[in-house]
């Protein structure tokens, strides 16, 4: 029977009956604007989050632990009498155990290589070209100078290049951006925090004699500030839900524009990483999720924003 | 049901020392009684009403109300208290957005009255103060008569056991007036209690009671 008469009461309540004006006082225009435009820079920042994000894992789980070895003069017998240095080479590779994999490049991925600096005539220009060994480690953080000076030894001239350390200093400043986007994101989060407490105090100010009348009349603190934050959640999460929208053809534009650097295949990294960290319409799905969270995220700013300011102000009262 | 022992109230100024407008106040107002505050303007009624309605706390003395002492009722408990304080306001304070009807509604809603319930008891409590065909009226719209008419309805709606008001009759005709008298009387008669603060000697004395009166911020009669 209470709960029918509790069901009954809630469906005869008018809706939005609003006792103190707030639909006046807290502007249904410039809040959500400027919410809206938080929104907007979070969208942009959480794109930037997701791609550094995504670049960093690329580069770490494939390229780290991967080796070039460069043996000039190829073809010429080595220090082992009968074998050539690249055979050598290959040989003291894949018998060291820190080492998964060694492959020599083929002539048409070293031409496809060198393609960007001597076109498409390098057969024609004589070059002495060395082979190229494409070497992956089981260990990254294994030592290489003993490797090298063994390969050195057998093939002088031999050139052992490690991609380990510009890849870690590529995580770095990807991790620097992540920090900087994440960064980027409280700020937003804090200016949006502001503009509400700032809206509420304005609406506090337009309201306050009914603000006083309603307390005066035995409405209690969080009455009132109940009011006031159903308002600021309102239109904060609509503020949000526009941002977002008006985000979405920014961010799908740049994804559209990063998209052939996404297809690049890069020697070391598994197949179908790219895929796994492009979308579709070449969003990363974890923006496609955190997206729809900005009003969600925007509407509790709102919330405890809103009962913050009027409870704080409402102490003033007796 | 209201008891003022050596109550004072003082108002702070900013660089000087407060501003001390009640003085060493000491009555007792028993429940279903009724009084008149009388006394000069600036003699300290609105301040003592504010006292009563709970707008202000006692600077010294202790204050009883409805059987809460205030100086040790916490913050938390004075909205409840509040809710069983009508109060009728000299300037009404009617909220300017609502209609006639949301005003007098009002204490009800805040008080968590179901909606069902609220309509047939605002509608039948304008009625009785002549306003039924003004419902959906904002006050900008009413007279002043009928603003005071719908203040007056809004403080009684929820039937409190104190009411207070400060020059109830002053925008009222005598009939209205006496209507009005009427109403505070029967509302005695349930065990309500009741200051009026008044000008108006003639209406005080058709309806001769106990009178506190007050001069420059002192109880210098009560009886």
């Amino acid at each position: 029977m209470a709960a029918w008469s509790l069901m009954a009461s809630a469906r005869l309540r008018p809706a939005g009956f609003d006792d103190l004006g707030l639909q006046r006082a807290l502007s249904d225009r410039l809040l959500p604007f400027l919410v809206a435009a938080m929104a907007f820079l979070a969208a942009l920042g959480l794109a930037g989050a997701f791609a550094a994000a995504g670049l960093a894992g690329h580069w770490q789980e494939g390229a780290e632990a991967a080796l070039t070895v460069q043996v000039p003069d190829p073809t010429a017998e080595s220090a082992t009498p009968g074998t050539s240095r690249l055979d050598r080479a290959l040989a003291l590779l894949r018998a060291d155990p820190a080492v998964a994999t060694a492959r020599p490049l083929t002539a048409g991925e070293l031409n496809a290589l060198l393609r960007p600096w001597l076109g498409d005539d390098e057969k024609h220009l004589a070059l002495p070209l060395p082979a190229v060994i494409a070497v992956h480690l089981a260990d990254p953080t294994a030592p290489l100078d003993q490797l090298s000076a063994m390969l050195v030894a057998a093939a002088p001239g031999t050139v052992v290049e490690s991609h380990g350390v510009w890849v870690r200093r590529l995580a770095a400043l990807a991790r620097s951006l992540q920090a900087c986007a994440a960064v980027a994101l409280l700020v937003v989060a804090a200016v949006a925090v502001a503009v509400v407490a700032v809206a509420t105090h304005a609406g506090i100010a337009a309201r306050r004699e009914a603000i006083e009348i309603v307390h005066g009349l035995g409405a209690s603190d969080s009455y009132i500030a109940a009011r006031f934050a159903g308002r600021a959640t309102r239109l904060a999460a609509i503020g949000a839900a526009a941002g977002a929208l008006a985000a979405l053809p920014v961010l799908l534009t740049l994804a559209g524009l990063a998209a052939p650097f996404g297809r690049l295949d890069v020697p070391g990294v598994p197949s179908g990483v790219a895929a796994a960290v492009l979308a579709p319409a070449g969003l990363p799905v974890p923006l496609w999720l955190a997206l729809p969270l900005l009003p969600v995220i925007a509407a509790a700013i709102g919330y405890l924003t809103a009962q913050a300011t009027v409870r704080r102000w409402l102490r003033r009262l007796p | 049901m209201i008891r003022f022992e050596h109550v004072g109230l003082s108002y702070p100024v900013p660089g000087r020392p407060p501003a001390s407008v009640l003085h060493d106040l000491s009555f007792t107002v028993p429940e279903g009684g009724f009084r008149w505050l009388l006394g000069p303007s600036g003699a300290g009624k609105t301040s003592l009403l504010r006292l009563m309605y709970l707008a202000a706390r006692p600077s010294e003395g202790r204050l009883s109300l409805l059987g809460t002492e205030i100086a040790r009722a916490g913050r938390r408990a004075l909205p409840g208290l509040r809710r069983r304080i009508g109060v009728v306001f000299q300037d009404f304070r009617l909220l300017p957005h609502l209609s006639a009807f949301d005003n007098v509604a009002l204490p009800l809603r805040i008080a968590g009255r179901p909606e069902g319930q609220i309509r047939a008891d605002v509608a039948e409590m304008l009625r009785w103060v002549g306003l039924a065909g003004k419902l959906e009226s904002l006050p900008e719209t009413l007279s002043g008569g009928e603003q005071q008419r719908v203040a007056i309805a809004r403080a009684v709606i929820s039937r409190p056991r104190l009411l207070l008001a400060d020059e109830p009759t002053g925008n009222l005709d005598e009939a209205q007036a006496e209507r009005l008298m009427r109403l505070l009387h029967e509302l005695v008669r349930l065990g309500t209690t009741i200051v009026v603060a008044t000008h108006n000697e003639a209406l005080v004395a058709r309806h001769p009671a106990t009178a506190l009166r007050l001069e420059h911020g002192r109880l210098v009669a009560h009886g």
